[in-house]
């Protein structure tokens, strides 16, 4: 929910700003009276002042900690050689600057290939599922049933829930001594499945307990994505005599695509860097099976100790880029079938 | 959603970092002109569920012999403790003043200056008093940064009646563990002998001293983890589950084996005297004397469980140095160890408190004092609490069957060996 919100907040306060500044260019050229660039002035100055709040707010929350943790990185800083003040005694920083001596060894280390393999596998899946579920069910709730209302809500219940508090939940029943599933399971006379215990299952878990989380977000822009479908198009293929099978093959996908590109985009990111069902879940065990690049990263500068921050930052600032480089190829790819976003 | 989480944790993180920042004021405090101590006393306790009750009435205690000291009792849970205090104390706010720190602690927040030094102040009372072992976790560079203030060990716990009626003695050894586990299965299918601790490596010491190992040679500069001992212990854990001996989890690991014991799932787990309280409150054990203790079965090189326990540390930022100095005096002090015997069976790490008769007079205390004169000494390096990490991973992996006990041991080591750069 909250993401829609904020994406139109910042889209409107885009348009705004072009707006103030397409005004000025609009009226200046006719008549550069003082009244006229006074007012334009004035257009293009509220349009910034509009804006400078938002700018200094990610200047302060993402710019600083970006530039710090990107110059950490090169660093080799860790818990026992940052500054740091005790009560009255200061302990001033003794790190040096060792250029990318970091990204070097991580690169070089097969840990990183490793999680990385399963950070795919997991983003893959996780989208994969979530998108095929998401829009199974929003063609099925896009027609007149009874009780459509009702599906609707209840399949947007996951979303209210607090992440956290459902993935406590499922842990619960994935518990396999006492957890429902595995009691369900003896009741049907079958062997107890170690859920979050065998390295195998606790990938399917962990996979399933997103996607479950993942759904209600993909339903929902699927149901928009569709709603957006002219009528006139099915009545024509109807007419035409196409089935059902292609009616969806080829005028509710292709509809759907300027909806679908969106939403994988965003889906994939958020999977990408999904700590919380991760970390609560398994704690990225058992060993460090389920362990996908984030994880990995809180552990270098949380865990271990000393809390290893140069080299927790090298791993942020690689998956940073391996996510920019990911949307770069992805947006490159839609716009290759033409779509616009 | 995931970014309106993202939002409301910062916008808590904030908040608790301005209520943080804000809080610190009220902490001035000492002695005023009469030598009475004043101010407020944060006190970061990580005593478990079962114990937290006493110890909160303990430590509010204090103010009765100092009025004018407010004494903040916050209970922290154990697995969060040591991050927690990390965090605070590196940036500088909302660190308490005195905090319980486990053994192998110590080293590592002195190493990093969060820690006091205690020689010549009031918080040592009577240094001769204490059990020569706890006294080695409290030292760093020849300093003393702690004070002693529970000892422990490890010993099987078992259910008397559960082993009788499956017919089943007391193991001794691995081998006598086995056959009880295979009696216990065979008269009730679907229950075990054993709780395994698969998610917590500190379990898994009690293996690898019975074969000998150990993680490193302090002395000696030396990892002997990855020596044949450490391998032995990798495959006895894996033997015990892979036989149905044991049962295990890879997460949840204490609940269910709480949970497990006290509902008589297992008959046997491996746990210190912290146990005690939260065991006897379960279905099986109404009738306390139907908890068993008895040494940690031996491995092939013998029997050997590790050295554990608490000591109290202060905060060398801290507003009140002088009350938490005579706080940490006063937890450690013979009357309160003597409380913590009497209601939750925990060793007492003062001479003098063993003499006492409601002390000497606990069975617990009477099984565990000699396990504990006999218990193996951790390495108290700054890297001791770091070393549990590689383990932990190569535990689940061993028992996952992802690897096998030699890659394991082999990787632990060359864990050990990026930590410690001068060790061989």
């Amino acid at each position: 929910m909250a993401v829609e919100t904020s994406q139109s907040v910042a889209k409107a306060a885009g348009a705004r700003s072009a707006r103030g500044r397409g005004h000025r260019t609009d009226n200046t050229p006719g008549s550069p009276g003082p009244g006229r660039l006074r007012r334009a002035l004035s257009t293009h100055w509220y349009a910034w002042s509009m804006v400078a709040p938002v700018v200094a707010v990610i200047g302060v929350i993402i710019g600083y900690p970006l530039v710090r943790g990107v110059y950490l990185s090169l660093t080799d800083a860790n818990e026992a050689n940052v500054e740091r003040t005790i009560g009255i005694n200061h302990i001033p920083a003794t790190y040096e600057f060792v250029g990318l001596e970091n990204y070097k060894a991580v690169l070089t280390d097969n840990v990183f290939w490793d999680r990385l393999g399963w950070t795919v596998v997991w983003t893959v899946s996780c989208v994969a599922l979530s998108f095929t579920l998401g829009l199974v069910l929003a063609t099925m709730l896009n027609r007149k049933i009874k009780g459509r209302t009702f599906y609707r809500m209840a399949l947007i219940l996951p979303w209210a829930v607090p992440a956290f508090v459902s993935v406590f939940t499922w842990r619960l029943l994935f518990n396999e001594r006492s957890g429902l599933f595995n009691k369900l399971l003896a009741g049907g006379g079958i062997d107890a499945i170690s859920w979050l215990n065998d390295p195998t299952w606790a990938k399917v878990s962990v996979i399933a307990v997103n996607v479950w989380l993942g759904v209600p977000f993909m339903l929902v822009a699927m149901l928009g994505g569709l709603q957006s479908i002219p009528g006139e198009l099915y009545e024509a293929a109807e007419m035409d005599g196409a089935t059902a099978w292609q009616r969806f093959r080829h005028i509710t996908l292709p509809g759907l695509r300027p909806v679908s590109g969106t939403v994988i985009l965003l889906s994939s990111i958020w999977t990408f860097n999904m700590f919380p069902v991760i970390f609560l879940l398994t704690r990225g065990g058992p060993g460090d099976a389920t362990e996908i690049l984030v994880t990995y990263a809180y552990k270098l500068s949380f865990v271990v100790s000393p809390r290893d921050f140069a080299g927790s930052a090298a791993w942020g600032v690689l998956i940073l880029a391996l996510l920019s480089l990911f949307a770069v190829a992805y947006r490159r790819a839609l716009r290759k079938q033409g779509d616009m976003w | 959603m995931r970014r309106g989480i993202a939002a409301t944790a910062l916008v808590a993180a904030l908040g608790l970092t301005t209520a943080a920042c804000g809080g610190g004021g009220d902490n001035q405090g000492g002695t005023d002109s009469s030598g009475e101590l004043s101010g407020t006393v944060t006190f970061w306790d990580t005593s478990n569920e079962a114990e937290k009750a006493t110890y909160q009435s303990l430590a509010e205690g204090f103010t009765k012999l100092h009025p004018k000291v407010k004494v903040k009792y916050v209970n922290v849970p154990f697995g969060e403790a040591n991050a927690k205090f990390k965090n605070a104390a590196g940036g500088n706010s909302g660190a308490p003043d005195v905090m319980r720190t486990e053994v192998a602690w110590v080293a590592d927040f002195a190493s990093l200056g969060y820690l006091a030094p205690l020689d010549g102040t009031r918080a040592i009372e009577n240094q001769g008093d204490w059990l020569p072992q706890a006294a080695a976790s409290t030292k760093f560079d020849d300093k003393t940064y702690a004070v002693p203030q529970v000892i422990d060990t490890m010993a099987l716990f078992y259910n008397k009646k559960m082993l009788k009626d499956a017919g089943a003695e007391v193991p001794t050894t691995l081998e006598a563990l086995k056959d009880a586990s295979a009696k216990v299965s065979k008269k009730w299918p679907g229950k075990s002998g054993l709780y395994l601790r698969g998610d917590d490596p500190y379990w898994f010491l009690s293996f690898l001293y019975g074969e000998g190992g150990d993680m490193v040679d302090a002395k000696g500069k030396k990892i002997t983890i990855d020596d044949p001992s450490g391998v032995r212990a990798y495959k006895t854990i894996k033997d015990l589950v892979d036989s149905k001996a044991a049962i295990t989890d890879a997460s949840d690991g204490w609940n269910n084996m709480q949970n497990a014991f006290k509902s008589g799932k297992v008959a046997m787990m491996l746990n210190g005297p912290w146990a005690i309280a939260d065991s006897r409150s379960g279905a099986e054990f109404k009738d306390p004397k139907n908890l068993g203790i008895a040494p940690v079965p031996a491995g092939s090189a013998g029997q050997g469980s590790p050295q554990g326990g608490w000591n109290l540390s202060v905060y060398a930022g801290s507003k009140n140095l002088d009350a938490s100095y005579e706080f940490a005096k006063y937890m450690s002090s013979a009357k309160v160890q003597q409380t913590t015997t009497e209601k939750l069976s925990l060793l007492p790490t003062r001479l003098s408190v063993y003499t006492k008769p409601s002390v000497s007079g606990n069975e617990m205390v009477q099984f565990f004092k000699p396990a504990v004169d006999k218990a193996v000494e951790r390495p108290w390096i700054p890297q001791g609490n770091a070393l549990f990490e590689p383990i932990r991973l190569q535990m689940a992996n061993v028992l996952g069957g992802k690897t096998t006990p030699e890659k394991a041991a082999q990787e632990t080591g060359d864990a050990y060996r990026k930590m410690l750069k001068d060790y061989k």
